[in-house]
Formats: structure tokens, C-alpha cells, sequence
């Protein structure tokens, strides 16, 4: 990356200001153009390693060493129904640690998910199970409790300008007191299989067509995206990837998908909980990525002075984002109620919080904001469920699962804070 | 150089409780032409750019923009007139690309709610080529350029609103020579477009270097305008000092009448 040393050409420029438009060439033989075909690819990952943009290459190379060690230990590690059952355990934390990647995105923390997670399974349980309303009405009031979570949290935190932390904090309480006073003296809410809360977890798509036509639909999706995208900045005159490049991400993608496809059938089919976590994790990274409200919320983790400045409404995007994480917390809570069918008491307590935040880390978003995916949520949480039921299959006790999850949540941020002082010594940071 | 400044001050004086921050100052800018705005530290130029950038609503006077009175009270008034301010600390998100902080709060979309990427890194090419400014990409984050190149990301930003005034403050402060060179460099190049521009600076050699005019406040009031090419730089800082303005010179002059 060099700053333009000579100096003549702009000279000229000054002194033609007319011709100034033709003069310069389109493209810059400076610019950080990746060469076209594998050589490319090659120079391309030794430059980012190099300047520290190791980007979500810790975590598939941890995710590697988990699974070499589980199955080294056992066998049945890897198999098909052990697979099905980490990635159907991981919808809840990983809906919830979805929200958490909207909040460090601002470069602030919401400690009250867990305790809305609970709620929201109790105020289900209450109104479908206790007192017989129509089951998605009162999903909707479910989910609908965790968005009025989130806005609480939101105007206290943007309107009064309370620390989100101290807001959050006051949230993890009050909800938590909220939700047992909901779930009354009895405490435990048991929710039958034909229930629809059930069925999120519950439910598998058992024809083995559904897990291959989605893995196609998803190809052909990003194929076709992606090449669109690619002809449209053809068609503008910017630089685009090469067609190689998008045919090589596509077989990736396809591997991926169709291996997945494979070992969900090879058990009980594609279970609804994949589907609907995946196809959430689709939207909002698109949301984040693609739209003008994402790119608030990145400007926003950036720098707020220029957001306001650029005259964007720091209050709304603040508020809005508390919303988003109260509702994928609620909706995470039902999932996990759905885990358990039952609602309890000890609903979002424990480890829950800590999870979701370390999965959101671990995943590869910045706690200091601006920086992150969706995507990460998926990767944390991949992680953290995996070293559970891994540890689980060895008969290790929960004591023991906390201290591993600490100590990979630790060399998470460790690698984090490395990688962040070679990229400022890099200048990319 | 038209004979209708694109912006005129005339009279105008500002006040925050008992300060009285700007004293019946008078300026034109004219379009195609550099104004140097200078002073000592409180001499009232940061107070005066926030009037013209309606930050601060002036308490007395008139400001004519292209030869008809406006009221400028709020930033968007002064924006919607064409004036564009570029402030000392450049308001860039570290972490979006150069594209994205062109754009920011004004993105192209399409249906409405999606980013039309390609459009805008199009413009920007585009806006970025005229200006003959070089960065290694523009599909890489603020961070990772030098303080000259966010300058020039900063500036280029304030020309996307087409604006007829530029006001830029202290553009090449904290920055080093090649980088202060390439600011200067842009500078010359808003002007060549026939935008005016008013340039906030400490640093002489910089004002000598593109200014057509140097403006100069001292406590609040004008301190007298001088055409660069005619004044020294020893009379510049004097006139910003003061050091003409004490009993000495005062008596100086005096005597010089007398004697004519």
C-alpha cells in the first residue's frame, strides 16, 4: 500500500484542470487487485495473513481441532446423529448470540438476554399452555415481549443516556423476576409434542428430498447473486471478480451444503431448527451488509460523531438494535424451551448469557464495535456446543465443560488482540 | 473573478453570554478564489466558520450569499445554499471503506432500502478520478489510510453535495510535507473548478503556497485583508499579532501623515 509518490501527473492536472477527467486512467496500477486463478488466491491469504486479517480462520481451524480430538476419542463423534444434535442444540444460544452480534456492533453489551429468553418462554407457556389462546398468537406476544425488552433497554440506554451495561444489567434482574412471577408457584410449565414450540426443535423434515432441494435452492441462490452482482459491476465499468473466483466460492458452498444434506438424512432428516437459524442468519447479514440500516449501525460502531454528522438518527439505530437483540433473545428462549419441551424456572439462568456473548467473540465480532457478521454467531456458537456435547459423550462433568469453554473463549480474545496489534502495525486497524 | 462574492459578511457579530466572540466583521469570497482565513488562537475563526456552517445563528449583520441576503440557522440551511465545511476532525468511520464514508448518510439504494453498491463505488471512482486523488483502493477501510488521504476522502465527501463554497478547517494540520503537498494540491485543484474556497490555517508557508487573500481576525473583529502575492509574510503575522496595532506604530503613522 503506497501513497502516490510522484507527483507530476496531479501537477499536470492542476495546470489542465480541463482535461483532469480524461487524463487519468481508470484504473490505478497501485490498487490492491488480487491476480486472477490459484496464484492469486495464494499471494492473496499470505497478504491478509500478514497483516493480521485472520477473519474467521482461527475458529474453522479450532472447530477442526475439536472435532479431530472428540472423534479420536470417540468414534461416534462425527456421526450422523451426534451432528444432527449439535447443530439442532445450537439454534437457541446461536439465535440469541445473533442479537448480541447487532449490540457489539455498536461497541455495547446487553447482559439481559438471558433473563428474556426465559420470559419469553414463560409468557408462551402461560398463555398456550395455562390458558389455552390460539399457540401463535401467543408466539407472536412471546416474541413481540423480547422487542418491548429491547426498546426499554433501548430508550433508557439512547434517550437518558444510562450505560447499556448498567441498563442491561438492571434488565438481567427485572426480567428474570418478571418470569417467575409469570410462571407463578408452580414453576414448571411442561409444553406436549403437537405444540408448535415443540416442533421448532421437535420437528424434522423426514422426506429425504427437503435437505437436497434446499442445499440446490441455496446454490443456485448465491450462484445466481453473486453472478449478477458480477455482470452489474461489469456493466458500471468497476473492477469484479473474476467468474473463476464466484465458480470456486459456488463449489464450496455446494460441498458444504450437499455434505450437510447428506448426514441429516442419514439420521432423521433436515431438522426445521437448521432451517430457520440458517435462513435468519441469511437475513439479517444481508440486513447488516446490503441495506442502508446495516450500514448505519456499522457507522455507528465506527464512529458516532460522524454518523450524526452524515445525519443519521443515533437515537433510532440505538433503539432499534436493543429491539433486534430482545427479539432473537425471546425467540432463542423458545427454542431452548422447545430443547427441554418445558418452560421453568431455571429458564435463561446458568451459563446461557455467557455462552451467547462468547459465541458472538468467539465467532470473530469485535467487542470494541464496527467490526463483525451474523455469521460469526454461527461459527461461536458451533464451537461452544460442540466442546459440550463433546465433553458430555466423555461423561465429564459440567464443572469441567465451564473451565474448557473459558479457556477457548480466552484464546479467542487473545488471538483477537494479537491479530488487532499486527494489523495496526499493518495499518488496518 | 465575478464581481458578486458567492459569499459576503457584513457587519456581523456573535456573542455567547458575556464574550463577545465576533465584533462587526466584514468578508468576501469570491468564486474561483482561495480565502485564507488567519488569526491567533481566540481570534474568533472557528467561531466564524460554525456562523457561515449555521453551528451558530449570528446575532447582528448580514450574510449575502451570491448577492441576495440569506438566514443561515441550522447546518442544512447552509448546506442547502452549496456551503460544504470540512472540519478539523473529519467525521470518517474507521471502519467503513472509502466508499462507504463517501456516501455515508446519502447511500444510492435501490428498492428503496438496499445498497446500490456498485453505483456508488462508480461515482466515487468517478469523483475521485476528477479530483486526481490516489488511494490504493476504494474498497478499503478509513484505518488504513494516511492522515493526506483521509484529508482527501473528507474533502472529495464534501464535494459529492456540489456545493459553491468549501470551507475547510485547518486541512493540513498533523499532517507531513508530502502529505500537506497533496491537500494543497486539491486545494488548487477546487479552485481551477471555479468553487470558493475558505481555508482555515496556522501555517504561513501553506496560505502563501495557494491563498489568493488572507483574512485576518484579531479578537473577534478584522484585522485587515491582503493579496498574497503583494505581502510579506512578516506583515501577515504581524497583522494577526497585532504588532502593528500597539502605541508605537501607531505613532509612526502619525508622524508619517504629519510629515506628508
Amino acid at each position: 500500500m503506497s501513497i502516490d509518490k510522484t507527483s507530476s501527473a496531479r501537477h499536470a492536472a492542476v495546470d489542465a484542470p480541463g482535461a483532469a477527467e480524461g487524463a487519468v486512467a481508470a484504473v490505478d496500477p497501485r490498487l490492491l487487485v488480487q491476480q486472477e486463478g490459484i496464484a492469486g488466491y495464494v499471494t492473496e491469504f499470505k497478504r491478509k495473513i500478514k497483516a493480521g486479517e485472520l477473519g474467521s480462520i482461527p475458529v474453522i481451524v479450532g472447530l477442526i481441532l475439536i472435532a479431530a480430538i472428540f472423534t479420536s476419542l470417540n468414534s461416534n463423534f462425527l456421526g450422523p446423529g451426534n451432528i444432527t444434535n449439535i447443530l439442532v442444540q445450537m439454534a437457541g444460544t446461536g439465535l440469541i448470540a445473533t442479537g448480541i452480534v447487532f449490540v457489539l456492533l455498536l461497541g455495547e453489551i446487553d447482559l439481559s438476554v438471558g433473563s428474556v429468553s426465559g420470559l419469553s418462554s414463560a409468557i408462551f407457556a402461560v398463555l398456550a399452555i395455562t390458558h389455552g389462546m390460539n399457540n401463535i398468537l401467543a408466539l407472536v406476544l412471546a416474541l413481540a415481549s423480547g422487542a418491548v425488552a429491547g426498546a426499554i433497554h433501548g430508550f433508557f440506554f439512547a434517550r437518558v443516556g444510562v450505560p447499556a451495561f448498567a441498563v442491561t444489567l438492571a434488565g438481567l434482574l427485572f426480567w428474570n423476576g418478571l418470569m417467575l412471577q409469570v410462571l407463578g408457584p408452580d414453576g414448571t410449565i411442561n409444553i406436549p409434542s403437537d405444540n408448535v414450540v415443540y416442533k421448532l426443535e421437535g420437528y424434522y423434515f423426514s422426506d429425504v428430498a427437503a435437505a437436497y432441494i434446499l442445499a440446490l435452492v441455496a446454490v443456485v441462490i448465491y450462484f445466481w447473486t453473486a453472478f449478477s452482482q458480477n455482470r452489474r459491476r461489469q456493466q458500471a465499468g468497476v473492477p469484479a471478480r473474476p467468474v473463476s473466483d464466484i465458480l470456486m466460492r459456488t463449489v464450496l458452498i455446494a460441498i458444504v451444503a450437499f455434505g450437510v444434506a447428506i448426514i441429516f438424512n442419514q439420521y432423521k432428516g433436515l431438522p426445521l431448527a437448521v432451517v430457520i437459524f440458517v435462513g435468519l442468519l441469511v437475513i439479517t447479514d444481508f440486513v447488516l451488509r446490503r441495506t442502508t440500516y446495516g450500514r448505519k449501525v456499522f457507522s455507528l460502531g465506527g464512529s458516532v460523531e460522524a454518523s450524526r454528522r452524515a445525519g443519521i438518527n443515533v437515537t433510532v439505530i440505538r433503539i432499534t438494535v436493543f429491539m433486534i437483540a430482545g427479539f432473537f433473545a425471546a425467540l432463542g428462549g423458545l427454542f431452548l424451551a422447545s430443547q427441554i419441551a418445558a418452560a421453568n424456572q431455571g429458564a435463561g439462568a446458568g451459563n446461557l448469557l455467557m455462552n451467547s456473548i462468547a459465541a458472538a467473540v468467539i465467532g470473530g465480532t469485535s467487542l470494541f464495535g464496527g467490526r463483525g457478521r451474523t455469521w460469526n454467531a454461527l461459527l461461536g456458537v458451533l464451537v461452544i456446543i460442540s466442546i459440550q456435547v463433546g465433553l458430555g459423550i466423555q461423561g465429564v462433568a459440567a464443572p469441567i465443560v465451564s473451565m474448557v469453554t473459558g479457556a477457548v473463549l480466552l484464546a479467542t480474545v487473545v488471538i483477537d488482540a494479537i491479530t488487532r496489534k499486527t494489523q495496526r502495525s499493518a495499518g488496518r486497524a | 473573478m465575478t464581481a458578486t462574492p458567492v459569499l459576503a459578511l457584513r457587519g456581523v457579530s456573535k456573542r455567547f453570554g458575556a464574550v463577545q466572540a465576533l465584533t462587526d466583521v466584514d468578508l468576501e469570497i469570491h468564486a474561483g478564489e482561495v480565502v485564507a482565513l488567519v488569526g491567533d488562537n481566540g481570534a474568533g475563526k472557528s467561531t466564524l466558520v460554525k456562523t457561515i456552517a449555521g453551528v451558530h445563528p449570528i446575532d447582528e449583520g448580514v450574510i449575502e450569499w451570491q448577492g441576495r441576503q440569506v438566514s443561515v440557522n441550522r447546518p442544512q440551511d447552509a448546506q442547502h445554499l452549496g456551503i460544504a465545511t470540512v472540519y478539523q476532525d473529519l467525521a470518517l468511520a474507521d471502519n467503513i471503506d472509502v466508499v462507504g464514508n463517501l456516501f455515508l448518510g446519502r447511500e444510492i439504494r435501490r428498492y428503496g432500502i438496499v445498497l446500490n453498491e456498485v453505483e456508488m463505488e462508480r461515482r466515487s471512482r468517478e469523483l475521485l478520478d476528477s479530483l486526481s486523488i490516489r488511494i490504493p483502493s476504494v474498497r478499503i477501510p478509513i484505518a488504513s489510510l494516511s492522515g493526506g488521504q483521509r484529508q482527501v476522502v473528507a474533502i472529495a465527501r464534501s464535494m459529492l453535495g456540489e456545493p459553491k463554497l468549501v470551507i475547510l478547517d485547518e486541512p493540513t494540520a498533523a499532517l507531513g510535507v508530502e502529505q500537506t503537498a497533496q491537500v494543497l494540491d486539491l486545494v488548487e485543484r477546487l479552485r481551477a473548478r471555479g468553487l470558493a474556497v475558505l481555508l482555515i490555517s496556522h501555517n504561513m508557508a501553506d496560505v502563501k503556497a495557494v491563498a489568493d487573500r488572507v483574512a485576518v481576525l484579531r479578537l473577534g473583529g478584522n484585522n485587515g485583508v491582503f493579496d498574497v502575492r503583494t505581502t510579506s509574510q512578516e506583515e501577515i503575522i504581524a497583522a494577526i499579532t497585532g504588532a502593528t496595532d500597539n502605541a508605537v506604530t501607531r505613532r509612526a503613522s502619525r508622524t508619517a501623515e504629519v510629515q506628508k
